[in-house]
Order: structure tokens, then C-alpha cells, then sequence
């Protein structure tokens, strides 16, 4: 699964700041929640970049800028050259068909008075030039095909469907325009274990059938690795470790990817016994105000003082061949430690 | 994968004869409990019959109220009699033609009231809702200052200052309207409030849908329900308001035939001459009644939350 050099999307400082207003009548600006605070990296043809981090590192409003449905305070985001953040009205949504979405919750991200055929057939109607007026039902149910549900069901509401189909539903919707790149946005969180495991080889299939390019975001690291060929690691608003998976799982490098490893459990009982778990102290530090220097340092036990005078940059160093963003970057192997 | 996606088909396949009884939209679902609520049989068989009377009163009366020959002042205040079934009045008009009649006052009032301020309240709450920002202060604000004004007296106050000679049911129409649309404006937009941030709309955008098609694809059908519940529960305010206004007279005015006007001729001959005052009355509370029956049950089968 080696992928080809062109990327298709680069992604290049990008920032997002929410204002934070305060009072009723006259607000004034009083600080910012930095919840995307330069981010970069490169997807290619047919890869998977697998995102992780705890809640509120800002992991869905990365995707919400993806799409361009949120407006970056600055930064770019490229597809194939042209810079989505930028775009407007009709070439936006020319731009829109290479790059679509799949959301979390599988029970609101369908439109309950709307059935199969109109939520699946909307995109046509959008962009009325990708399908024939005639053609459209036809490919509703080759679509619905594809992604393994009954064709025959195209008449049925959202509510006659369970989770798993529903969520069938929603990425049906999203390879309607045959896009390039699809957005993953936790995909699989909200469903049972069971059920996540068959949507995530649905997703895999389509992959290799479609050659599609997946930003597949989760904070389930062994739902990542199944599927991801890179990981890029965020910790408030910044990655802090970009490899491909092997890197990232056997040799990571930032200590706050190794805090999170030795967190994921482990099947085995022997292994667990022995396994040495890293436990952080504390909480993440509030986005409005995060630490300076490092974000993490509060919580790291590597911290020196250098950590809070420089920002350490993401790039390889000696002691990381990938990129990682610590000063102290280390090789640590905590998933198969003795 | 396929083998999963053969049993699950195969699962479909089986619970196929207990789905397909079920109804399939929200709509029909609501429509399914509608059917099957008396109360909704009863409310809807009377307002039939009111609709009914109003459009085609001649099918219910032989005499034709606005036919002033058909008075005749010698039988004025006469009791129930064979030919007059409901008595006849101060003037000697036979009061159950009349009160046939009346109804249309009555019917027209409720159904074009509820109609406006739910068109007008509903559009510019969707707006409000929408657009947020400055869109919905300045809709709010305007929606308020209508708000403030206590409606019986501002419907006296409108439609005085229109005056005797203008007041038909249109004038009446248009001042309960004109203080009936902020309420629907504020249910509106609290309904659009809260389903543009759901995911479903969320999802349109990523697909590049525009402020139209999100706002009547996506926003309307799921914020429209309580608009309904409102406006079908007010058809009987508006209608009790028409006839306490003509009552007042400054609604309807003669030789228009209202039930409030009727009620406002007889009460002084009440105590001689009770039936035409009575019978308009009762056909007021039964209309009013009928059309709150079916509000309940709309609401009932609509919105649940709010019961």
C-alpha cells in the first residue's frame, strides 16, 4: 500500500482561532480558543492518513476546515494545487465534488424526513451535471449496492435503518460524486464493536475499488492502525508526531504519543502483567491558553526548561528518523515493552 | 464483508412482511395516529359540516338570509315555530337562516387568519432563524414591538382606525393577523434554531447545497411541526376574536351577518326573545370547540413534547 508521490492535498500552517466574545451588547474580543494552531501535512492518491488525539485537541474542526466549512484564520488547504480556503461560490462547489465527508453519528447525519433514494440522490441534484436527470435513480441503487445495502430499500426512511446501515447510508452519500479524498470523522465511534468492524472493511473495500484518498480521524488508536498508512498524533491544535504506522506504533518518538500507546489495551493477559503504563498527570491545558513553548510540557515528565522558551518544530531530529515535535524525541517501543 | 452483507440482506428479507405494515415517513406516521383519534374524527366531521355551510349556506337554508323580504316585521321575536326553527329576531328575519350564514364570517376569519400568520410569522422566522446576526435582530426586534401590544386591544385600536365604513371580514382578518405573526415567528425560528445545527444540514453544505435548498429541503420540514400545531390551535381563537369584536362592534358591520353581531343585537331583548341569541352562541362554542378538538389532535400526533 505504498502510495504514489503527488499529494493531492497539502495542507500548509493552518490556523483556526474561535473568538472569544464577551458581553451582550457590545462584545469585545477577550482571547481565542486556538483550537487548529498550524497544521501541515500531505495526503497522496489512495492513502490513509489516520488522526488521532483526545477530545478537544481539535481533531473535527481540522476536518471542518478540510471541507471548507469552517474558514481558516489562516493557512491554505490545496487540492490538487488549488487552494480550497479561498475558493468561492460556484468553484467552491466545483471544488466540493473531489472532497467529501463522512460523519460521526450515523442517527443525526441523515435527514429523517428525506428518504434513502433523496439523501443518497441529493448530491445529483446539487450537481445536476454529474448524473442524467433519468440515470439519477439507477445510480442511487448501484450506490446503495456498493456500499451493501438492499437497492429495493431506496423508498425507506432513515429510522426503518439500523446504526450500521444508516452509516452505510451516509458514505454512500459521500462517493456519490466520486470524489478523490473522503473525510472520516470518527466514522465508526458511535457503533457497536461488531458493526464497527464490518464498516471499517466497507471503508477498506472502497479504497482499493475506488482508489480513494481517507483523513480518517479517531481517537481509537487500534481503529487508526487497522486502516491508516500514515498518523499524524495532535495534542492541542498541533501534531506532535507524524510516521507511517510502523513508526508511530513500534517507534514512537514524542512522549505524548508513547502516554497514548500505553493506554491502548492489550488482548493478551501475559503482556499486560508486565507492560509498564505511562500515566499523565493532570489535564489538557485550555486551548485559550496553552502553555508556551511546548504545549505538552505541563504534562511531560521530560520537561526542562527549554521546553517552555523554544516551540519545538515537527521535523525528523537525531533522535526521531519521522517527524516529531519534541526536543527530547526518543524512541520508546510501549506497545510490545517487556 | 459479503458474507455479512448476505446475512444482513437475508435478516431484511425476513423482517420485511412486519416493516412493510409500517408506515413510512413521519408525516404518514402522524397521519396514522390521526386517523385512528376520535377526537380528531369527531373535530374534523364538524369542521366538514362548518366549511360546508359556509361555502353553500343555501344547501341548509331554503331562505337566503341577505334576502331582507324574507323578514317580515309583524312575526319580529316570534318563539320556535314550525317555519322558524330557531325563532326569528327584533326585525322578524328567521334566526337559523341567519345563523346558517353566519358561518362564513366565522370560517373565513379563522382559516385566513391562521393562514397569514403562519405564512408570514413562519417565512420570517425561517429567515430569522437562518441568517441569524443582523437578519434575526432586526426581524426579532420589529416581531416584539407587534408582541407588546395586548391583542384585543390592538385589534380595537386597528380596526377603529380603519373604520365603520371599511370593516368587512378582510379588515378583521387582516388586524388579528397583523398581531397574531410574531408568536408563530418566535416558534418558527426557535424550530430553525435548532435543526440548522444538526448534522443532516451540516452534511448538505459539505455537498455544496445553497441557503435555498438547505432552508426548504433540509430546515423547513424538520422546524414546520410546531408551526402547524399553533396555527391549527389558534383557527378557534381567531374565530371566538371575530365574534368578540363584532360583539364590540367594530368588526363585522350589518348588513354582513356575523354571530358575534347577532349575539350584540339580541342581548338587549334577551330575557323576551332568547333564541336568537342562544343559537348563534351555541354554533360559536361548537365551532370554537371543533376546531380546538382538531388542534389537540394535531398537536397530539405532531409534537408529543409539547402535550
Amino acid at each position: 500500500m505504498t502510495a504514489p508521490a503527488e499529494p493531492i492535498l497539502e495542507v500548509r500552517d493552518l490556523v483556526k482561532h474561535f473568538p472569544l466574545n464577551y458581553g451582550v451588547v457590545f462584545k469585545r474580543q477577550v482571547g481565542a480558543i486556538k483550537a487548529v494552531d498550524g497544521v501541515s501535512f500531505d495526503l497522496r492518491k489512495g492513502e490513509t492518513l489516520g488522526v488521532v488525539g483526545e477530545s478537544g485537541c481539535g481533531k473535527s474542526t481540522l476536518a471542518k476546515l478540510l471541507m471548507a466549512l469552517e474558514r481558516p484564520t489562516s493557512g491554505s488547504v490545496r487540492i490538487n494545487g488549488r487552494d480550497i480556503t479561498t475558493a468561492r461560490g460556484a468553484e467552491l462547489k466545483r471544488m466540493r465534488r473531489n472532497i467529501q465527508m463522512v460523519m460521526q453519528d450515523p442517527y443525526t447525519s441523515l435527514n429523517p424526513r428525506m428518504t434513502v433514494g433523496d439523501i443518497v440522490g441529493e448530491p445529483f441534484e446539487i450537481h445536476s451535471d454529474v448524473a442524467p436527470k433519468g440515470g439519477r435513480r439507477q445510480r442511487v441503487q448501484e450506490l446503495l449496492e456498493v456500499v451493501g445495502l438492499n437497492p429495493d430499500h431506496i423508498n425507506r426512511y432513515p429510522h426503518q435503518f439500523s446504526g450500521g446501515q444508516r452509516q452505510r447510508i451516509g458514505i454512500a452519500r459521500g462517493l456519490a460524486l466520486q470524489p478523490e479524498i473522503i473525510i472520516c470523522d470518527e466514522p465508526v465511534s458511535a457503533l457497536d464493536v461488531s458493526i464497527q468492524a464490518q464498516v471499517m472493511n466497507l471503508l477498506e473495500r472502497l479504497q482499493n475499488e475506488f482508489n480513494l484518498a481517507y483523513i480518517f480521524i479517531a481517537h481509537d488508536l487500534s481503529v487508526v492502525r487497522h486502516i491508516s498508512d500514515r498518523i499524524a498524533v495532535m495534542y492541542l491544535g498541533k501534531i506532535v508526531e507524524l510516521g507511517n504506522d510502523a513508526e508511530i506504533y513500534d517507534s514512537p518518538t514524542h512522549p505524548y504519543t508513547q502516554a497514548l500507546l500505553s493506554a491502548v489495551p492489550v488482548p493478551d493477559p501475559e503482556g499486560r502483567e508486565t507492560r509498564q503504563r505511562i500515566i499523565l498527570q493532570g489535564d489538557p491545558p485550555s486551548p485559550a491558553n496553552p502553555p508556551s513553548g511546548c504545549h505538552f510540557r505541563t504534562r511531560c515528565w521530560k520537561a526542562q526548561d527549554i521546553c517552555a522558551e523554544q516551540e519545538p518544530a515537527l521535523e525528523a531530529r537525531p533522535g526521531s528518523a519521522h517527524p516529531s515535535a519534541c526536543h527530547f524525541a526518543e524512541a520508546r517501543d510501549v506497545v510490545n515493552a517487556e | 464483508m459479503s458474507n455479512a452483507t448476505v446475512a444482513e440482506s437475508a435478516k431484511d428479507k425476513d423482517a420485511k412482511p412486519e416493516k412493510a405494515r409500517r408506515p413510512a415517513s413521519l408525516w404518514s406516521d402522524a397521519w396514522h395516529d390521526l386517523r385512528r383519534n376520535k377526537v380528531f374524527i369527531l373535530g374534523s366531521i364538524l369542521v366538514l359540516i362548518l366549511i360546508l355551510m359556509a361555502a353553500f349556506p343555501s344547501l341548509f337554508s331554503s331562505v337566503n338570509a341577505y334576502d331582507p323580504s324574507t323578514c317580515d316585521l309583524s312575526n319580529a321575536r316570534e318563539g320556535i315555530t314550525s317555519k322558524h326553527w330557531f325563532g326569528t329576531d327584533n326585525l322578524g328575519c328567521d334566526t337559523y337562516s341567519r345563523v346558517i350564514y353566519g358561518a362564513r364570517v366565522s370560517v373565513i376569519v379563522g382559516i385566513a387568519t391562521s393562514l397569514i400568520s403562519a405564512i408570514v410569522g413562519g417565512g420570517l422566522g425561517l429567515l430569522a432563524g437562518y441568517y441569524s446576526r443582523w437578519v434575526d435582530v432586526l426581524l426579532s426586534r420589529i416581531a416584539e414591538i407587534f408582541f407588546a401590544i395586548p391583542s384585543v386591544l390592538g385589534a380595537l385600536l386597528f380596526l377603529s382606525v380603519a373604520g365603520r365604513e371599511n370593516a368587512g371580514a378582510w379588515i378583521v382578518v387582516l388586524s388579528l393577523a397583523v398581531l397574531a405573526w410574531p408568536l408563530i415567528l418566535r416558534i418558527m425560528r426557535a424550530a430553525v434554531i435548532s435543526a440548522k445545527n444538526q448534522d443532516y444540514v451540516t452534511a448538505a453544505r459539505a455537498l455544496g447545497a445553497g441557503p435555498g435548498r438547505i432552508m426548504v429541503r433540509h430546515i423547513l420540514p424538520n422546524a414546520i411541526a410546531p408551526v402547524i400545531v399553533t396555527a391549527t390551535l389558534n383557527l378557534g381563537v381567531f374565530i371566538a376574536a371575530e365574534a368578540g369584536l363584532s360583539f364590540l362592534g367594530v368588526g363585522v358591520q350589518p348588513p354582513a351577518i356575523s354571530w358575534g353581531l347577532m349575539i350584540g343585537d339580541a342581548r338587549r331583548r334577551f330575557l323576551e326573545a332568547p333564541e336568537p341569541l342562544i343559537f348563534p352562541a351555541l354554533f360559536l362554542s361548537i365551532t370554537v370547540l371543533a376546531f380546538v378538538m382538531l388542534g389537540d389532535a394535531v398537536r397530539d400526533a405532531l409534537d408529543p413534547k409539547l402535550r
